[in-house]
């Protein structure tokens, strides 16, 4: 049986002033019909830092992932603000195609589209009107770079994306969404499906990529969080308990629901 | 009886199904090409008929059942393609989608022969259009649709949800997500099934008796241009299929040799649909190749 928490009794930090913050969300609740799955999320990320969503699975973590980029637009409904370089992007006016080549994401199974390593990079580019048969050539090689795929695929960029290991397409979807050149970069267990070796050069390239990037990524495995993030974002039954620094969370949990996930004791 | 056994028994009756199901079909296309092969010749293939025995070749019925699968598929590949990409992906789960998709189901069990004898008071008599290839090609068109739609739909649904997820994450439109990304995986699948859904027109006959109609004017196969009323393109004159010829010269040939030109015409057509099943298979491969790039 699972103990109760009191859900009044939170631990949520902000931030002063002259923390930049990449985004921030403020009252964000959302909603599948009538599965209040999302409640009161206050959470600023600060720039070129990992933050890491964690919690039991059926928290809400994806939910609260995807309403930042509106991948719940018909899916569920999200409301509260979500501000994003001073604009709230979860008003019904805003331009979603525009706001998710900013705010890019990775899924947790890798889904490489069923074209050439190369096709994967540069068709949302194309689509979105990228021209120049270099510049492409360019963004292939430095996204590729990027997600530390390269050296392994340089000279198989027209096979099919299909054809790659698991841990690589996971990769190549991270270059596919940095190719985009986005500031934010948001995933949702993006090793779940890899085995230990590719989880480590996952989070290897993570690391690298947060001089570019704000990256805010979801994962249930604690080490993960432990391992790269600065800041960590507790979420339990659909509230967010505790946000602190990510050695703080592990060394000295402030309250106790944190404290029985974190010993291990349901989740 | 132990479990064992049961499942012997089963196993045996279902090999000796499958065995008569293969065995049925391998002697009646066996059947097929050895009493008509013997009388294919390239004259039966290229020449004319005599309009009053039908004795002679099937070269118009050859050309005009192409001709007219032709139009069938320029009418209902648009159509369909539409209707499939609005039901697999924007239609929503409501009353009027159960229409459309029972109404789809109604006109793929409808007989042929009702659809020819509807497109006939229709097209032929109402519209006054007369019996041609393009009324044949309306009436082939109705009972493509419901086949090529749920083909096109279920293709697209087979496509996993993540693939969607992936090209509207990158900013795309649902639209193009669906036209990039989505149609050419499933792709493979439709083409296979349009390949398919064209056997079964080639070979239909109880449709077109009453539309495209039982006559092959010889055509002047050096005149190109479709509106002249003597070129083999002209939607508007009547066009005889194989299909159709085999019926007739079934029923009415008056030609002394009526059994052996059914024989023979029955096993070009025959071929002809072996050739676009073996098509599907192979064209759908290649282009699954294609798309996703594996060679
Ligand atoms: N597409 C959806 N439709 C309806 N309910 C959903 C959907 N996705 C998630 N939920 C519900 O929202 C809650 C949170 O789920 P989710 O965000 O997936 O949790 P987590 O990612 O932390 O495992 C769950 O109760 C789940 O059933
Ligand atoms: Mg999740």
């Amino acid at each position: 049986m699972l103990k109760q928490y009191s859900f009044e009794k939170t631990a949520v930090q902000t931030f002063p002033d002259n923390v930049s913050l990449a985004m921030r969300t403020e009252n964000l609740q959302v909603f599948y019909g009538a599965n209040h799955a999302m409640h009161d999320a206050d959470l600023g990320f600060p720039k070129n830092q990992i933050t890491a969503l964690i919690g039991a699975s059926g928290s809400g973590k994806s939910t609260y992932l995807r309403s930042l980029n509106r991948m719940n637009d018909n899916i569920a409904t999200v409301t509260g603000k979500i501000w994003y370089h001073g604009v709230d992007i979860n008003e019904p006016n805003v331009n979603i195609y525009e706001i998710r080549r900013h705010i890019g994401m990775v899924f947790q199974r890798p889904n490489p589209f069923a074209k050439s390593i190369r096709e994967n990079i540069v068709y949302a580019l194309k689509a979105n009107g990228f021209k120049g048969k270099a510049e492409l050539e360019g963004r292939v090689e430095t996204s590729l770079k990027g997600a530390a795929l390269w050296d392994e695929v340089k000279d198989s960029l027209d096979k099919s994306a299909l054809a790659l290991s698991g841990g690589q397409q996971q990769r190549l979807c991270i270059a596919r969404s940095i190719a985009m050149e986005p500031d934010v970069l948001l995933l949702d267990e993006p090793c779940s499906a890899l085995d230990p070796i590719s989880t480590v050069k996952v989070e290897e390239t993570l690391l690298e990529l947060q001089k570019k990037y704000s990256i805010i990524i979801v994962t249930h495995n604690m080490q993960q969080a432990a391992r790269v993030s600065s800041q960590c974002a507790f979420f339990h039954l659909g509230h967010v308990m505790e946000y602190t620094p990510t050695a703080t969370m592990f060394s000295n949990p402030q309250i106790p629901v944190t404290q029985d996930y974190i010993s291990g004791s349901f989740g | 009886m132990g479990a064992k056994r049961t499942d012997f028994i089963a196993t045996v009756i279902i090999d000796l199904i499958v065995a008569a199901v293969v065995g049925i079909l391998a002697f009646l296309l066996a059947y097929i090409l050895i009493s008509g092969l013997p009388h294919v010749s390239w004259s039966f293939l290229t020449g004319t008929t005599d309009a009053f025995s039908g004795a002679g070749g099937i070269g118009v019925q050859l050309f005009n059942s192409f001709y007219l699968l032709v139009l069938t598929m320029l009418i209902s590949i648009p159509i369909s393609l539409g209707a499939g990409i609005y039901l697999a992906e924007y239609a929503k789960d409501n009353w009027r989608t159960s229409l459309i998709r029972s109404a789809i189901e109604v006109l793929s069990s409808l007989p042929s022969v009702v659809v020819g004898l509807f497109g006939f008071l229709l097209f032929v008599v109402k519209f006054k259009i007369g019996f041609s290839v393009i009324s044949g090609a309306i009436a082939l068109t109705f009972f493509n649709l419901p086949l090529l739609t749920r083909n096109i739909e279920e293709s697209l649904s087979a496509v996993p949800r993540n693939q969607r997820e992936a090209g509207l994450s990158l900013g795309l439109s649902k639209w193009k997500t669906e036209i990039g990304i989505i149609l050419p995986v499933a792709l493979p699948g439709i083409v296979t099934g349009i390949v398919l859904s064209a056997g079964r027109v080639f070979g239909e006959a109880a449709a077109l008796i009453y539309t495209a109609g039982q006559s092959a004017p010889v055509t002047n196969f050096s005149d190109w241009n479709p509106m002249d009323p003597a070129s083999p393109l002209n939607p508007f004159r009547p066009a005889e299929t194989l299909a159709v010829h085999i019926w007739k010269v079934n029923t009415e040939g008056l030609a002394s040799n009526a059994a052996q030109l059914s024989a023979a015409a029955s096993a070009v057509l025959i071929i002809a649909v072996l050739l676009f099943n073996l098509g599907a298979r192979v064209l759908g491969n290649f282009l699954y190749r294609r798309v996703t790039a594996s060679k």
